[in-house]
């Protein structure tokens, strides 16, 4: 069925047991972003030593998608350089925009290459960019 | 006695498409939008074929005939409404509708407008549409906006009602049914309470008018916008209507050709009411396309689409009650509503919801349907969205049973 090439077991699982989740107490930054035409909300802490990302954590609301993201996003950025972690976001957005024509590079997406099927559904989208969004705001913040 | 409209849906070219896993498509997203019968379509094609012309103005035979399309659209869309035909005004949406009269009432030189001290009622259930207007305009006159609260079952709370509207309330804007909670609102007492303290009512009809037959005059209300995409007709349309009194001693809000009497370097005056409102060219293949679609719903009858919504929401309702884990946002029973059912299921998201109904070709709204402080207020993230039309049937509805029984399988929420 279509339907499983957007909700993949990596996404449902995340989903269920978000990783990450809960605002720690010590952050450099905190963001918050919102869609605003679907209601989803993620604020993020994000904490960076010497460019390096050594925390990263969020809540919010919203659907399966974007909160799966979010999920997956800090597994993959938590010890990464911001130069690293902007190639990842980069390489993420571009698997966004494949319109179902790219299956992602598993070798800088890891988990996150469950959501090439997002690419698909086009309202999906923004909801899958809802966190790395707010992260891409976050670092370049810290970062400057 | 039940009504049968099953031989509308041949008159609605999209249902011929196939949509989503190759299914047949079981639109439940009129609220948002309504489909558009051949005789819509046709008529505002038409009227670029064979009529185009601006209206208003050219001394020709073409523009003769496109005014004259033009202005039987107005009377058309009057009688609708129980209204003359000097008091209706096109505009693009019932959103421009009612931020014309949000803009006129701001207008010191109105001769009814809005100042720093008097007060503004909305409700807490209004769309967007009739919420940020009125904001902006006792934000940029200082003004007070004041507002009706929503019960938890999903109704307007009359209980202060005296006390929010009061002796320094001049204007009452409110909606005639939520498009979200589908609760009609009791506009009578509500009416009676403005006029007590002479307070004018605006009335947001963009889910009733589509739907039963209304009468301005006897609602007894002071303006009313509608939209005429939700009503069968084309985008780019939208109805205001305001007593004619009124809408003499209010400015205009938009300014440019044809809403002038005359001229100059320095200054200008204004048409007579309505056209005084209407800047510009106007959208005149929509006012004709809106015309066939008000003929379309009389021949029908707005009585017997009433009918037919209230059978197949109380089906609806019927059925959805008896699904665990799914909670309906808004009144369960018939009394005083119309055919939006808002609901939730239980550990999976609206929009997730929305998705897995996609799958089987039906089309529903998510999310906060425009009236985000409504959601917050029920300390909902969103909810799924049904709202019924004429052209659908009761299979749809099963349909829409069958398949959320499939999104709580698909998303193993069990119970």
């Amino acid at each position: 069925m279509e339907l499983d090439s957007l909700y993949q077991e990596v996404i449902l699982d995340h989903y269920r047991s978000p990783h990450h989740k809960g605002l720690s107490a010590n952050k450099d930054i905190q963001v918050h972003h919102n869609n605003p035409s679907c209601g989803d909300e993620v604020t993020l802490n994000l904490s960076m030593k010497g460019g390096v990302v050594t925390d990263l954590t969020w809540d919010g609301v919203g659907c399966s998608i974007s909160m799966a993201s979010t999920s997956v996003m800090s597994d993959l950025l938590v010890g990464k350089g911001y130069k690293d972690a902007m190639n990842i976001l980069d390489n993420f957005v571009e698997l966004m925009q494949s319109k179902g024509q790219s299956v992602g590079d598993e070798s800088i997406l890891e988990d996150a290459v469950a959501f090439a099927g997002v690419s698909k559904f086009p309202a999906r989208i923004k909801c899958a960019l809802l966190g790395w969004m707010a992260f891409k705001d976050a670092s370049s913040q810290v970062m400057q | 006695m039940s009504i049968d409209l099953s031989s509308c849906k041949k008159d609605f070219p999209i249902f011929e498409r196939k949509v989503r896993g190759g299914n047949s498509l079981i639109y439940l997203d009129s609220g948002a939008t309504s489909q558009k019968p051949n005789s819509v379509i046709e008529a505002e094609s038409n009227f670029y074929r064979t009529v185009n012309a601006a209206v208003h103005r050219g001394a020709h035979l073409l523009a003769e005939e496109a005014s004259e399309a033009y202005e039987s659209a107005r009377e058309k869309v009057a009688a609708f409404i129980g209204a003359r035909s000097n008091e209706v005004i096109f505009s693009k949406s019932a959103t421009e509708s009612l931020n014309i009269i949000a803009y006129s009432f701001g207008n010191p030189d109105s001769r009814i407008n809005i100042k720093a001290g008097d007060q503004i009622v909305v409700t807490e259930m209004e769309h967007h549409a009739n919420l940020i207007p009125w904001q902006q305009l006792a934000k940029r006159t200082g003004a007070e906006l004041r507002w009706l609260s929503v019960t938890a079952d999903g109704r307007i709370d009359l209980t202060n009602l005296d006390q929010v509207i009061t002796k320094k309330t001049k204007i009452v804007a409110i909606t005639h049914q939520s498009n979200v909670l589908g609760s009609i609102l009791p506009v009578e007492t509500i009416v009676k309470a403005s006029r007590a303290v002479g307070a004018l009512v605006v009335l947001d009809a963009c889910q009733s008018a589509p739907h039963f037959a209304l009468d301005v005059k006897k609602l007894d209300i002071d303006f009313l916008a509608f939209s005429g995409h939700k009503t069968l007709g084309p985008t780019g349309i939208g109805v205001l209507w305001g007593k004619f009194d009124l809408l003499e001693k209010l400015e205009p809000s938009l300014f440019g050709g044809s809403m002038v009497d005359s001229v100059t370097m320095e200054s200008a005056t204004w048409a007579a009411t309505p056209r005084k409102f209407e800047a510009g060219v106007p959208n005149m293949a929509q006012a004709v396309g809106l015309s066939a679609a008000i003929d379309y719903l009389n021949h029908i009858g707005m009585h017997n689409i009433a009918q037919h919504e209230q059978d197949l929401t109380s089906y609806l309702l019927k059925g959805i009650v008896g699904i665990s884990g799914v909670k309906v946002i808004g009144p369960v029973d018939m009394k005083d509503r119309g055919g939006v059912v808002s609901f939730t299921v239980e550990g999976v998201h609206p929009h997730d919801v929305g998705q897995v109904l996609d799958q089987y070709g039906i089309a529903v709204r998510t999310g906060h349907h425009c009236a985000w402080p409504l959601m917050r207020k029920l300390n909902l993230v969103g909810t799924t969205r049904a709202s019924l039309y004429l052209y659908n049937s009761k299979s749809d509805v099963d349909s829409l049973l069958e398949s959320i029984e499939k999104v709580k399988s698909y998303f193993k929420v069990s119970k």
